[in-house]
């Protein structure tokens, strides 16, 4: 798989947080988190989508992502709704 | 096939009909996606007891018909919640696919009746909206995420665990192909919309004998938007789809010069040129939605950029290429 753009994945981690659960290596899609020492390690966050996934199973709150979706067409459709970005992917009904 | 039995569970089974197949079809086309559902509850496939495994599956008939074809000789429970009928990964990046809609369907399923265990499985991909640790305390289920792909799950529920290829997202050729189908007919409106425009110039400047001509350049551009790009999207310059679209879309006029499809004026070439080029760049701008791999920060970044870029080099070139037909 390749990079996206570099330096621009908005993902902060704080180390003193970590339990070294290990649940965010699991679910990361792209795998470029790792345990080391029993800590967690992110190796490579040029390779982050900001999908959220780690950060919303971290317990601990060790793991801060800007959450969000990669879909040039939804940000243009927040464009002109002046919203979030919206997609077809959207409901009006949030759950959670 | 499914049908009711007692206790509102829906039985199941792992084949797929022709109907399955021929809708599978018809959604890879957008043709009633929307609306391509399954009703949110309780399956039973392969009659299941109550040590069998539970999975969490969308609402999206495609993902549910992906995940039991993937079941062959497998009891299990199927939990199907309500995502108001989208896939899996884009339910939980927009925040359907939750906590709480899990919690509501265990209760309304009667799930601790019916399975003597405390264990649910999710599809990895629902990790942005689910919250293992969460649900653990909301429900009293221990929530463990199985693999990317449903095709991993029998592997996954003989050793009880995931490698990392099976934890990791792919964007292999098929991938990106299965989607052009999609990203074609999305756009079909804009593309006949512009061709109708071309053609009432050419027609108020009576060049319509190079209208089929005109045509021609337009669709390219349009499909090295829609397909070349994602075919080649790792072999393209750049990083940012918005250059890869504007490369893709200068290859393919490159390509109908050299096929003699182009070669008119020079005026009316170049012209046609920057028209598919920035044609291919905004539609391959837009694949990013259909990518594995790009985050919002990125896709804003690059648009700050190239939605300005893009227009400029439209109309730039649409405003020569249609000066060069008076001549």
């Amino acid at each position: 798989m390749p990079e996206y753009l570099k330096n621009t994945a908005q993902i902060k981690f704080n180390r003193n947080l970590c339990n070294g659960c290990g649940i965010c290596t699991q679910v990361c899609p792209h795998q470029i988190i790792k345990l080391k020492d029993k800590k967690t390690v992110i190796e490579n966050k040029n390779k982050c989508m900001e999908c959220g996934a780690c950060s919303r199973n971290c317990p601990k709150k060790a793991i801060e992502v800007k959450k969000g979706v990669g879909c040039a067409a939804a940000v243009i459709a927040g464009w002109i709704r002046n919203s979030e970005p919206a997609c077809g992917c959207s409901s009006n009904k949030k759950c959670c | 096939m499914t049908s009711y039995s007692k206790n509102n569970i829906r039985k199941t089974d792992p084949e797929l009909s022709v109907k399955d197949r021929l809708n599978s079809v018809l959604v890879r086309l957008t043709i009633n996606r929307s609306n391509y559902i399954v009703q949110p509850g309780l399956y039973s496939i392969n009659d299941p007891d109550k040590d069998s495994p539970v999975l969490v599956s969308s609402n999206y008939r495609q993902s549910f018909n992906i995940l039991r074809k993937n079941l062959k000789g497998i009891p299990a429970w199927i939990l199907v919640i309500d995502t108001k009928g989208i896939n899996v990964w884009c339910s939980a990046g927009k925040g359907t696919f939750c906590d709480e809609e899990i919690k509501r369907s265990i209760k309304k399923t009667n799930l601790k009746k019916i399975v003597s265990h405390r264990k649910i499985i999710l599809p990895q991909l629902s990790a942005p909206g689910v919250s293992a640790y969460r649900l653990k305390k909301m429900t009293g289920f221990e929530a463990v995420y199985g693999p990317v792909r449903a095709e991993d799950i029998p592997e996954f529920l003989k050793t009880g665990e995931c490698d990392e290829e099976m934890r990791t997202v792919r964007f292999s050729l098929f991938d990106r192909l299965i989607v052009a189908p999609a990203e074609i007919v999305q756009g079909m409106k804009y593309l006949f919309t512009l061709l109708v425009i071309i053609f009432f110039i050419m027609l108020m400047m009576d060049r319509t004998e190079l209208f089929l001509n005109s045509s021609i350049n337009i669709i390219a551009g349009y499909l090295a938007g829609t397909v070349l790009g994602p075919a080649f999207l790792f072999y393209l310059p750049g990083r940012a789809f918005s250059v890869k679209g504007f490369f893709a879309g200068i290859y393919m006029s490159v390509l109908l010069f050299f096929t003699g499809l182009s070669d008119k004026s020079p005026g009316y070439s170049f012209g046609s040129v920057m028209i598919v080029a920035a044609i291919s760049s905004f539609l391959l701008l837009n694949f990013t939605g259909s990518s594995t791999y790009t985050s919002l920060s990125g896709v804003k970044k690059e648009m700050r950029y190239a939605i300005p870029f893009q227009i400029a080099l439209f109309l730039t070139g649409f405003a020569i290429f249609a000066i060069s037909l008076r001549s």
